[in-house]
């Protein structure tokens, strides 16, 4: 670099990067994490009186403060990335399937279902793989109906999907207003009729089958005949069309399998660990999951990294508002500010600032 | 002669000043609470190392957590504990992410856990089985009294009382109406948005239909069910509904604004809940009514310091101040309101005036003899006790919860999906 001085103003373009190396992308985004907590330090200090050191040892605290905060964080963790893990085979093929909030509800409802109807009269091994079958079901049904009209008809997938979130949730406290007689709409646990406690730990079961679906998907979408062809279509239609493949099956069978997880995801949400449901179950994390998958570029060993990111801001955040008595609004200000520069650092991974001292005049 | 006429002419002035109230030359305002306010009295020494945890469902956004909060900060200021020994958890939903905070509380050291939704009552019990040293406090729920565990416990207001009376405004309002000539008294029609067809709901609309019928006996009313208790849209569309069906007076039991912001904009005359909207509403707010939970605090907090026992089922009423009113915005309510409230309050006080007095309202045209409701929450949806004694219907006796869930005449439910 030069540093001649130049008459006329620096000019600087961008310029896509060819490779990064490992260390480097590693730097980015150690320098972006700590951008990030000296920016959010300052809005901290400037908005309320805390110390913004304080602030931070309580957002840590928040998330590995005690035993069960930390059992807590991987239960949330375990949950979210599950439903990163239904929408990525979707989003990979680009379809925008932003139903997921619903295809869980919905799978949770028809578990919370079986448990009210069956449970009791069965013996419970026999209860359980209904609930497995029926949640499944659900959610398969909730995705794949919007990818059925995408295959044949061309209909707009993140119009259709969102709309099936609110039949989910109405259905929900529809459900809710038959099954609970004096109108409350709170229907009362069954966990006699959930999931086996592993070791007296009641997430364990939980986190371990979402362990197995991380290395099944990631096993499916990188080294199965399936995952290659969601890649082509994603890639591009006609490509998948000449060289054969048939996009609607692609479509519809990919959908089943989204649809399917997120189903899992409900089946654990109410048969793992609320025994009861209620319109919140879900809790946005449909939505959430959007963030975690294309954070992750759609691997699912990053999504492990990317959703424990974000569950841990989020419990960290409830852990500031509690400590300092600030509304949430000012740790959902970090958290938004944290999360801006993890995600604008990936502009600096894959482009570079090339700054120029001789403007286009001189040329 | 002189001195007589002096007093002429002051009156004169008096009834001049008056009457610019009246015609809206100048605002009369808010008057003081027609309940006098109870002190909290603070006589117990409490230990450096006591805490106290609250789990609310929401933040202070919602009206409903905004009162729990703000009886945090009342009590907190009252006894003098420091920020360390109080821990409030908001935002804490009707799952699983309750009894995880619950023994999070209890990790802490957190003598007492206080949660505010009803939605609570199942992880409450869950960790109060865990944590036996530890009292679980819980509002309005209903399974202490058969759930058998020395440190669960309800508690629930009298609230009944208060809607009563916030009634006895409204009517006073359609009585004012009726002599100004501006309805007739068989159009005296009033509108009411409700949550959900629960007992807490129910209990509460018919004992301020009950209020307003003691003063206007032609009152009728209709209620409109919105299938939640914080809906902004749904609240402003079943008030606007209530209003298009002829409702010349609103009041609703539902958290948002959505019911008294409706109304200011129809002109229509409101009575709050949980606080009051005259500051966004000054043309139409009456009154509101509220549970104040300091009181209850102050029991709670006073019992572990001093080491006796909580009662499993706890309903304060207006003299424990759990029970309180706003003020009564004189521009808009009849006039002598304050006065007929502080009446009826006295009535509560001696006995003479009961809300659920059995010959004041009729079912099905009959009058209540005798009422089995489904006190015991089992499950079941049986009724199991007698509530109907001494010629009134008995609400909060049995178990701190509202379980008045009868339909009496006068009161006609638009939609009953809900």
């Amino acid at each position: 670099m030069e540093n001649t001085k130049a008459k006329n103003s620096l000019s600087f373009h961008i310029v896509k990067r060819e490779q990064t190396v490992w260390y480097k992308g590693l730097a980015i985004r150690a320098i972006a994490v700590l951008l990030a907590l000296v920016v959010s330090g300052i809005v901290i200090t400037l908005l309320t009186d805390k110390n913004p050191l304080a602030v931070y040892k309580s957002m840590w605290s928040g998330a590995f403060g005690m035993d069960i905060r930390i059992w807590s964080l991987f239960q949330d963790v375990a949950i979210l990335l599950c439903i990163s893990l239904a929408v990525t085979p979707a989003f990979k093929m680009k379809f925008w399937n932003i139903g997921a909030e619903g295809q869980v509800l919905i799978g949770g409802l028809a578990t919370i279902s079986v448990m009210m109807f069956l449970g009791g009269k069965i013996p419970l091994p026999l209860l359980l793989i209904i609930m497995i079958v029926a949640s499944i079901l659900a959610g398969i049904i909730w995705a794949v109906v919007p990818a059925i009209f995408k295959a044949f008809w061309n209909t707009n997938e993140t119009l259709f999907t969102l709309m099936m979130n609110y039949v989910a949730i109405q259905l929900v406290s529809y459900f809710l207003k038959v099954f609970v007689k004096t109108g409350s709409g709170v229907l009362f646990p069954m966990p006699e009729f959930g999931f086996p406690v592993l070791f007296n730990q009641p997430y364990l079961l939980n986190i371990i089958i979402v362990s197995a679906l991380t290395i099944a998907v990631y096993i499916y979408l990188k080294y199965t005949k399936q995952g290659y062809e969601i890649s082509v279509v994603g890639e591009s239609q006609n490509t998948a069309n000449y060289i054969g493949i048939n996009v609607k099956k692609v479509v519809i069978r990919t959908l089943i399998v989204s649809g399917a997880l997120c189903g899992i995801a409900g089946l654990l949400l109410v048969g793992g660990t609320n025994h009861t449901i209620n319109t919140e179950t879900a809790g946005g994390r449909g939505f959430t999951a959007i963030m975690v998958s294309w954070l992750a570029k759609f691997n699912p060993f990053f999504m492990v990294v990317t959703s424990f990111i974000i569950v841990f801001l989020q419990k960290g955040a409830q852990q500031v508002s509690t400590d300092f008595r600030l509304p949430q609004a000012i740790s959902d200000i970090v958290t938004g500010i944290i999360l801006f520069f993890i995600i604008g650092c990936e502009f600096f991974l894959n482009y570079k600032i090339v700054v120029s001292k001789n403007g286009k005049e001189n040329d | 002669m002189k001195k007589l006429l002096a007093l002429v002419l002051a009156i004169v002035m008096l009834f001049c000043f008056a009457g610019c109230g009246e015609n809206g030359g100048k605002l009369l305002g808010m008057s003081e609470a027609p309940i006098e306010a109870v002190e909290v009295k603070v006589d117990y020494e409490i230990p450096d190392d006591f805490k106290i945890g609250f789990i609310c469902l929401h933040d202070e956004n919602s009206t409903y957590d905004l009162n729990f909060l703000n009886a945090v900060d009342a009590i907190q200021k009252a006894t003098g504990l420091k920020d360390e020994q109080v821990i409030v958890k908001t935002n804490i939903g009707e799952d699983d992410a309750c009894y995880n905070t619950a023994k999070d509380l209890a990790t802490q050291g957190c003598k007492i856990i206080f949660a505010n939704s009803f939605g609570h009552e199942a992880f409450m019990i869950k960790a109060a089985k865990e944590f036996p040293n530890v009292e679980f406090c819980h509002a309005t729920g209903t399974k202490a009294h058969t759930e058998g565990l020395a440190n669960y416990h309800n508690a629930f207001a009298s609230i009944y009382q208060g809607r009563y009376l916030a009634g006895v405004a409204a009517g006073l309002k359609l009585n004012e109406m009726i002599k100004e000539g501006k309805i007739t008294a068989d159009k005296a029609k009033m509108g009411y948005v409700g949550a959900f067809t629960y007992a807490e709901v129910i209990s509460g609309y018919t004992s301020f239909y009950l209020g307003a019928k003691s003063v206007c006996p032609s009152v009728t009313m209709d209620v409109q069910f919105t299938g939640s208790w914080y809906d902004p849209t749904e609240e402003k569309n079943a008030a606007e509904a209530l209003i298009a069906k002829n409702c010349v007076l609103i009041s609703q039991h539902a958290d948002s604004m959505g019911a008294p912001g409706a109304c200011e904009a129809a002109g229509i005359p409101n009575v709050s809940y949980n606080g009051a909207t005259y500051e966004s509403c000054p043309e139409t707010f009456i009154v509101s009514s509220r549970i104040d939970w300091t009181p209850y605090y102050n029991y709670i907090i006073k019992s572990v310091v001093k080491g006796e026992k909580i009662a499993a089922d706890w309903c304060g009423g207006i003299a424990e101040g759990s029970v309180v009113l706003t003020g009564v915005n004189q521009d808009v309510a009849a006039e002598g309101t304050v006065a007929k409230i502080k009446e009826v309050v006295k009535g509560f006080a001696e006995g003479t005036v009961k809300v659920f007095d059995t010959k004041t309202f009729t079912v099905e045209g009959k009058e209540l003899t005798s009422y089995v409701a489904d006190v015991d929450d089992m499950g079941d949806y049986k009724p199991d006790t007698e509530v109907v004694a001494d010629g009134a219907f008995n609400e909060s006796v049995k178990r701190s919860a509202p379980y008045f869930d009868l339909k009496i005449d006068g009161i006609t439910r638009l939609n009953e999906k809900f």
